[in-house]
């Protein structure tokens, strides 16, 4: 039985909160089948970061640059770490170095990739797996194969057990593969405001329709205090700045109010907001996703509804 | 400079997924095909490139059955040529096999930049561009905006999350996954498309597939939710009234 390998990442030098689940998950699945736990981590803090990880060996990967993420040099590093060790599970986080190196180094090493990945149990003698498909509509089950397969997982599928170990860790020296580079770090926008301060925020998405209904949400969030924030597909159109984006890709916030307005509740938006103290969510498909996070929803239409919520809030 | 841009349909979502609920299979010919939106940025960023450049741009699909329309739109845009990969395939064809498809005509015809869709919503057995690039043994990168050319050298915006973002520059041939054009995909016409379906040929390339790695899908099904919004009924009027009985209830009202 191969061992199940888990890729780290790290925040401001530690393991992050998703490399915290993918080791909890990494050990159950272990215990189970007789199997051990090896953590791969790539720069300068690796050997720190992994030195309490719940794994039975760690790999250190070091060389000049590697601090930042580079994709090519990554990729045939983990490349030639899943040759060697023969992995039964390789999990990665589907985050942007989830989305490089799962499929890539699945393809390279001929084996399969099971992506999306929100759910992992065995099963009798297999392990299986949970991905969500179709933006979130479908959930499929997927059998593991005997041979191996790359994982990426979703995160916040797990929950992570705070539990530490004391890995034998090696640290692996490797030149940068040239051929890509880092030209430079791009910092966040800033922009006017900052959605992540705000208490309450007004986000709109693609059902807003045209950029002139932006008026109507800017109206009410002035009413109700807030500040209008929307989803990917609206940044995307050039309606709004990216400073403006929640999800995934843009901020996480936890304001005491959402409204999400024409939002259908993507697996990305859902990221960044579903911790919300309150969620008021108005789409005309009662069936969308953000109908299962949200505390209230109504299928009114929004162009309807934002300006009676605007009258309603300055006493009109 | 050579683009090629790989596209793909994919079910539309906008209408209801078909799936036989006792053997838990999709039924891929009940339902409608439409282009993957993260392949229509591609294609929009791909044509942007050309517009700064003299590229040449290539859009290509592999032959599900229900591709010409979306290719033909591509040249309707302004793509230069079409090419339908031709063999084994149909709706239901994985995306590893379509992958390993695309790595034999791209080995056999070289391009400097391959540009696709950086995900698709039925990519559970992996996403076709780093496929693609880890077959072919090229570099590549997801979660990608902003490609531009840069002398013989690609430079390119990579997305990390949290708004924060890197630049890189690569060499060619490159593969990149993109994740959104600079602006909206343009739109043609239905007039523009049947004109194109008149006066220009999708090229056909036959390919064969040897077996690859395919997934063992069990079943689909729809996800039981965890929980439900309680729904407010009523016209916009009544349910502004009730929202802000809610939020007065909460504190969240000023004055």
């Amino acid at each position: 039985m191969g061992p199940i390998l888990v890729v780290a990442e790290f925040t401001e030098g530690e393991l992050s909160d998703t490399s915290r689940e993918l080791l909890t998950k990494a050990r159950e699945l272990a215990q189970s089948l007789g199997s051990e736990v090896i953590a791969v981590g790539f720069g300068s803090h690796a050997e720190h970061a992994m030195a309490n990880a719940d794994a039975d060996r760690a790999v250190a990967i070091t060389g000049l640059g590697l601090d930042q993420y580079l994709p090519l040099t990554y990729e045939r590093t983990l490349s030639q770490i899943v040759s060697e060790y023969h992995p039964l599970l390789t999990m990665v986080a589907n985050s942007t170095m989830g989305l490089d190196l799962g499929a890539g180094v699945a393809a390279a090493q001929h084996m399969p990739v099971i992506a999306y990945c929100n759910g992992l149990h065995t099963d009798a003698e297999d392990i299986v797996a949970q991905c969500q498909a179709f933006a979130g509509k479908l959930l499929a089950e997927v059998a593991v194969p005997a041979g191996g397969a790359v994982i990426t997982v979703l995160p916040g599928s797990f929950g992570s057990s705070g539990t530490s170990g004391h890995p034998e860790v090696t640290v692996m020296a490797v030149d940068s593969v040239p051929g890509m580079d880092v030209v430079k770090i791009l910092e966040p926008e800033k922009g006017d405001v900052d959605i992540t301060r705000a208490d309450i925020l007004v986000s709109v998405g693609r059902g807003i329709g045209d950029p002139e209904n932006l008026g109507l949400a800017q109206e009410l969030a002035e009413a109700i205090g807030g500040v209008v924030s929307c989803s990917r597909p609206v940044v995307d159109a050039g309606w709004l700045p990216k400073a403006r984006q929640v999800g995934k890709s843009g901020q996480t916030v936890k304001p005491k109010l959402y409204l999400a307005l024409g939002i259908s509740g993507a697996p990305e938006h859902l990221q960044g907001m579903k911790d919300a103290d309150l969620i008021i969510a108005a789409n005309t498909d009662e069936s969308s996703s953000i109908m299962e996070v949200a505390h209230y929803g109504t299928t009114v239409d929004i162009l309807d509804l934002m300006p009676a919520l605007a009258e309603r809030l300055r006493g009109e | 400079m050579r683009i090629l841009v790989l596209t793909k349909s994919v079910p539309d979502l906008v209408e209801e997924l078909v799936l036989d609920e006792d053997s838990g299979e999709l039924l891929h010919d009940e339902m409608t095909y439409v282009p993957s939106e993260w392949d229509d940025h591609a294609v929009e960023e791909a044509l942007l490139i050309k517009e700064d450049s003299n590229a040449d741009v290539t859009v290509l699909a592999v032959d599900t059955g229900d591709v010409d329309n979306m290719l033909f739109t591509a040249l309707a845009k302004g793509a230069d040529r079409a090419i339908k990969l031709q063999g084994d395939f149909d709706l239901s064809t994985s995306n590893r096999k379509r992958a390993q498809a695309i790595a034999h005509y791209v080995k056999e015809n070289p391009y400097d930049l391959i540009l696709s869709g950086v995900q698709a919503i039925d990519d559970i057995d992996g996403q076709i561009p780093a496929m693609v690039a880890g077959l072919l043994g090229m570099p590549h990168a997801s979660v990608v905006t902003d490609v531009r050319l840069d002398g013989d050298r690609v430079h390119f915006h990579q997305e990390y999350g949290g708004g924060l973002q890197a630049e890189l520059a690569s060499q060619t041939p490159v593969v990149l996954g993109i994740q959104a054009a600079r602006k909206p995909p343009r739109y043609a016409s239905i007039a523009k498309v049947r004109q194109m379906m008149k006066s220009s040929v999708l090229e056909e390339v036959e390919v064969a597939v040897e077996e690859v790695p395919e997934l063992e899908i069990r079943r689909f099904f729809k996800p039981v939710a965890a929980g439900h919004a309680e729904m407010i009924d009523g016209d916009a009027e009544e349910v502004a009234e009730r929202i802000v009985s809610i939020l007065k209830e909460r504190n969240l009202v000023r004055g």
